[in-house]
């Protein structure tokens, strides 16, 4: 049967209410997630046509302008553009949370399916580090990295992507040594798979099912560690716009009440971390019958 | 006999997502002092959410919509929440069907006795309360210092006799024992019933016997209800159901048991399944299933027929 | 009780395994990553011989492998060696540091227990209700405001608008810590010098900061108490209490919270990690001098026997943490032992 284009979007929309009605609660978490997260990556895709001044401009008006008239979120202490420094600072954040929850996903994947596969001594020892890594402050482990590999943005990256690795590997190694023994892996071996064929075309679509939330809630949590750092002055360098950068120089500004220099960048922080997480959120609970049941 | 329990057009319905379950609907049933009575019906026929009813235990969205339960002459639907809960435990107690899972884990034996003793009768301290609960476990022939334990460390059988004590600790004079023997093994259930039935009269008890194993009530029942698709299909003394069933859910139900005694032919089982309480058949809801469907039952709810002492709701005895 | 003997034994020897691994990972990244501390310290420019003297002064030109057998050892005989900067032993520097941490952690720990356990409770028992809804919203909304912004949110409300908190140290200027420090500890010193004026100054010091904390992670105790709780009040003991006309208030919150409280405990051991994460934060926040000043302030001035002593502190925290928390839940749960 076909469609025509108003009504195919029609028919779209009412399975997108009607979802809603179905889920509930969690149908709405999911969907207001993934307009924070698209606004604000959008945000940094358009930095250029959104932002009224150049975020390093250091002669936009007047010094420690209060929200209001050209200065949509005021100005600081070096007549910079707030606002502008916010768009721009999207750019920073996302692409070194994003990143980093790339790289551990990648490690910790595969060196989960390899662990849990292949079991043995390699797999216990494995085990036990990642256990050890998992239980220890991952801040404490970031900031030991950024502090060895000095500022920049591929180490900032590298130290924020280190402490997921074992999260990934937990996940990942559980499932497999469950799936493992699934009656369709070992129909699988009986008929002379491979290994790799086992791992690769039999467990691997298993698993990489379930990292998909694992992943956007591990960005979110990605987003405030790497704030974190910029905000303890580790990660960055100043020629970097960065919102948790911003929020360290705006610190000293507070007891003399410019609120502006603090709020505006914590703000689009949390704003940022709470769309990735209630899009996690979201995703989990609608994948996760049993939790449907509440 | 008094009446100690009158059910009257009782309805409960579970509205969810797809529509509103009518688990019960406009059921009517009397409950003798002193007598056993079996509820027994297929799994999801409304008897166990009857049973619940009772002590207003359901679980939302589950609701009471329509009908009364006179207990006593007292209608509990319309109890406020201190009244039922003054029932609940002291006049009328419940047992249920996992022992394993219905004690508490983390409280010792003699503290969850003695919570629900100092709940109902708040004069009593601590140390009367113990020997109270000493004196029902000698009575339920387990030795007092197991009070001590927990339940963890108790075999099932055991642990559905504190159950049952824990009901019996301040004398209700009506139990409902939700599919009490469904998790036991059969010697451990046959010593049960036997409990049961020496409990009953030591107590002076009335039971409802909510089962779907027609052995038990064979043993215990007085009289008998069976239930099907949220609605009452016939209510009589035990033999005469046993003997000549009336409702053709009830031959069924009575032909698919295997029995070594009865000296059946072939064991028969029922066609279809259990109807969709969401959107119930019209008319009769056995209709989809029975073997005697005439006209009228596709399309009109059977009245009650009365057959000497015996009751059915059944197109065939108008 | 034999069994319980036993399995603390069997706990705390593996606990071992763990710290030691955990102290491996603190050898390598901080001497085998690339980064030279002692270059780095000197300025970058100071001359090869200069560095080599250094190096040769720290042990750091030997072999890598006896570099780590020296640093495990160091660590048994609980010695962190000598600062880079200044004369002071780590361990001192350290000791000096701790109770301030732990100070600030217990008070947030409470204040995030009691929020996130009551709250989580509440939502449980009225589930699919309005106030549920907005207890779950605070729980998703509270865990992703990052804990530095909420405390300096609090400091420009509480302290520079409203002017009613202290925003930053632990005591004001007219109290002197001198007068009654003994352990550390300033709560505990100040009511054992009964200076009632000091403990006063030293707890409304504590407001701001131990809210930001608990605030934060009682997010996670929330969801964690509203789960497990939904699963506890679904059991059938709870159906059967009730059935025994024992109140619902009493059933909800004693039975049930019991049970549920197991589960909670065991996450409770993984939340110090973060509960750590969020007073190095907050420390820096609220210029609190403890552990989180301490190792940022050393990463400024590249001491990195101080740093490297700092973080293997944390991680013996973390380690005895956990072994304590699996141990209350074996005297919790009478079923673990068995």
């Amino acid at each position: 049967m076909l469609y025509s284009p108003a009504e195919a979007m029609a028919k779209a929309f009412s399975r997108f209410t009607g979802m809603g009605k179905k889920y509930g609660i969690e149908w709405w978490i999911l969907v207001v997630g993934a307009i924070i997260v698209l606004a604000i990556i959008s945000m940094a895709l358009f930095a250029g046509s959104i932002a009224p001044f150049n975020p390093h401009n250091q002669n936009t008006g007047p010094q420690l302008a209060p929200p209001g008239g050209e200065h949509l979120m005021g100005t600081d202490n070096l007549q910079r553009d707030v606002w502008s420094r916010i768009v721009y600072g999207s750019q920073t954040i996302l692409r070194v949370a994003v990143l980093a929850a790339i790289i551990s996903s990648v490690f910790g994947i595969t060196l989960g399916l390899i662990s849990g596969f292949s079991g043995g001594f390699f797999d216990r020892v494995l085990s036990l580090i990642m256990d050890s890594v998992y239980s220890f402050p991952g801040l404490i482990l970031a900031i030991a990295f950024a502090a060895m590999l000095g500022p920049g943005v591929i180490n900032v990256t590298l130290a924020v992507a280190v402490i997921y690795i074992p999260t990934y590997f937990r996940l990942v190694r559980g499932q497999t040594l469950a799936i493992k023994e699934e009656l369709y892996v070992e129909a699988a071996r009986a008929i002379g798979a491979s290994g790799s064929t086992i791992l690769w075309r039999y467990i691997f679509p298993n698993v990489i099912a379930t990292t998909v939330v694992v992943f956007t809630l591990n960005v979110a949590d990605a987003i405030m560690i790497e704030a974190a750092l910029t905000y303890l002055g580790l990660g960055l360098p100043p020629s970097i716009v960065d919102w948790g950068m911003d929020l360290a120089m705006g610190k000293r500004f507070l007891p003399s009440g410019q609120w502006w220099l603090i709020t505006f960048p914590g703000a689009m922080i949390s704003l940022l971390a709470l769309g990735f997480t209630m899009l996690g959120e979201g995703f989990a609970e609608i994948l996760n019958p049993r939790l449907l049941e509440r | 006999m008094a009446t100690i329990l009158e059910i009257e057009d009782l309805s409960v319905h579970f509205p969810i997502n797809i529509g509103t379950v009518c688990a019960v609907e406009g059921v009517d049933l009397q409950l003798e002092q002193g007598e056993v009575m079996g509820l027994v019906g297929e799994s999801g026929c409304g008897k166990s959410t009857l049973g619940f009813s009772i002590l207003r235990l359901l679980r939302p969205p589950g609701k009471i919509v329509g009908g009364q339960i006179l207990y006593h002459g007292q209608d509990i639907v319309r109890m406020n929440e201190k009244e039922i809960i003054s029932l609940r435990g002291n006049r009328i107690a419940m047992i249920f069907q996992d022992p394993l899972t219905s004690l508490n884990p983390l409280f010792r034996i003699d503290e969850q006795f003695i919570e629900t003793i100092l709940t109902h009768e708040q004069g009593l301290d601590k140390e009367e309360a113990f020997n109270r609960a000493e004196k029902m476990l000698e009575n339920l022939g387990i030795s007092p210092e197991r009070l001590l334990e927990y339940p963890h460390q108790m075999s099932g059988g055991m642990r559905q006799r504190i159950m049952i004590g824990l009901g019996l600790i301040l004398n209700p004079d009506l139990l409902i024992a939700d599919e009490p023997t469904t998790s036991l093994d059969v010697i451990v259930e046959a010593q049960f019933l036997d409990l049961l039935n020496d409990l009953r009269r030591q107590y002076d008890l009335t039971i409802l016997l909510i089962t779907h194993n027609l052995g038990n009530v064979a043993q215990l029942a007085d009289r008998i209800t069976v239930m099907y698709g949220g609605t009452i299909a016939e209510i009589g003394p035990a033999e005469a159901i046993f003997q000549e069933p009336l409702h053709p859910y009830t031959q069924g139900l009575l032909s698919s048991i295997p029995n070594i005694k009865l000296d059946q032919p072939k064991l028969m089982t029922m066609p279809g399944s259990p109807p969709d309480l969401v959107n119930p058949p019209p008319g009769c809801v056995f209709h989809p299933r029975c073997s005697h469907t005439m006209d009228i039952c596709r399309h009109e709810k059977p009245d009650v027929s009365k057959r000497d002492g015996h009751l059915v709701r059944c197109w065939l005895y108008r | 009780m034999g069994n319980l003997t036993r399995y603390v034994i069997t706990r705390i020897l593996l606990t071992i395994p763990m710290v030691f691994i955990l102290l491996s990972i603190v050898f390598v990244v901080l001497r085998i990553m690339p980064g030279d501390p002692v270059s780095s310290m000197l300025g970058g420019h100071a001359p090869e011989s200069v560095i080599e003297q250094k190096k040769e002064e720290l042990g750091l030109n030997r072999p890598i492998a006896i570099q780590y057998l020296d640093y495990l050892w160091q660590i048994c005989r609980l010695d962190l060696g000598e600062s880079m900067v200044f004369k002071q032993r780590v361990t001192k520097a350290i000791i000096e540091k701790l109770p301030a941490t732990i100070e600030l952690t217990a008070f947030g720990m409470i204040i995030t227990l009691f929020l996130g356990i009551l709250m989580g409770a509440y939502a449980a028992d009225k589930r699919r209700s309005a106030q549920d809804n907005l207890i779950r919203l605070y729980g998703i909304v509270i865990f992703c405001i990052p804990v530095y912004w909420l405390g300096l949110m609090l400091q420009l409300g509480f302290g520079v608008w409203l002017d009613i908190l202290p925003i930053a140290g632990r005591t004001g200027p007219r109290v002197l810590a001198s007068t009654f420090e003994k352990t550390g500890f300033y709560v505990l010193d100040t009511i054992l010098a009964k200076d009632f004026f000091a403990l006063g100054d030293v707890l409304i010091h504590l407001v701001l900061p131990s809210f930001t904390l608990g605030l934060v992670l009682s997010g996670i105790f929330v969801r964690l108490t509203r789960a497990n709780m939904l699963d506890v009040l679904r059991a059938d003991y709870i159906v059967a209490a009730e059935a025994r006309g024992i109140q619902h208030r009493k059933i909800v919150y004693k039975y049930a919270l019991k049970n549920a409280f197991i589960p909670i405990l065991t996450m409770m051991g993984l939340q110090i990690a973060l509960l750590m994460a969020g007073a190095i934060l907050t420390e820096t926040t609220f210029s609190w001098p403890g552990m989180g000043r301490l190792l940022l302030e050393r990463i400024y001035l590249r001491d990195y026997p101080t740093l490297q002593g700092v973080i293997i502190v944390f991680a013996l925290i973390v380690a005895t943490v956990s072994l304590i928390v699996d141990i209350i839940y074996a005297i919790v749960d009478p079923r673990v032992r068995y």
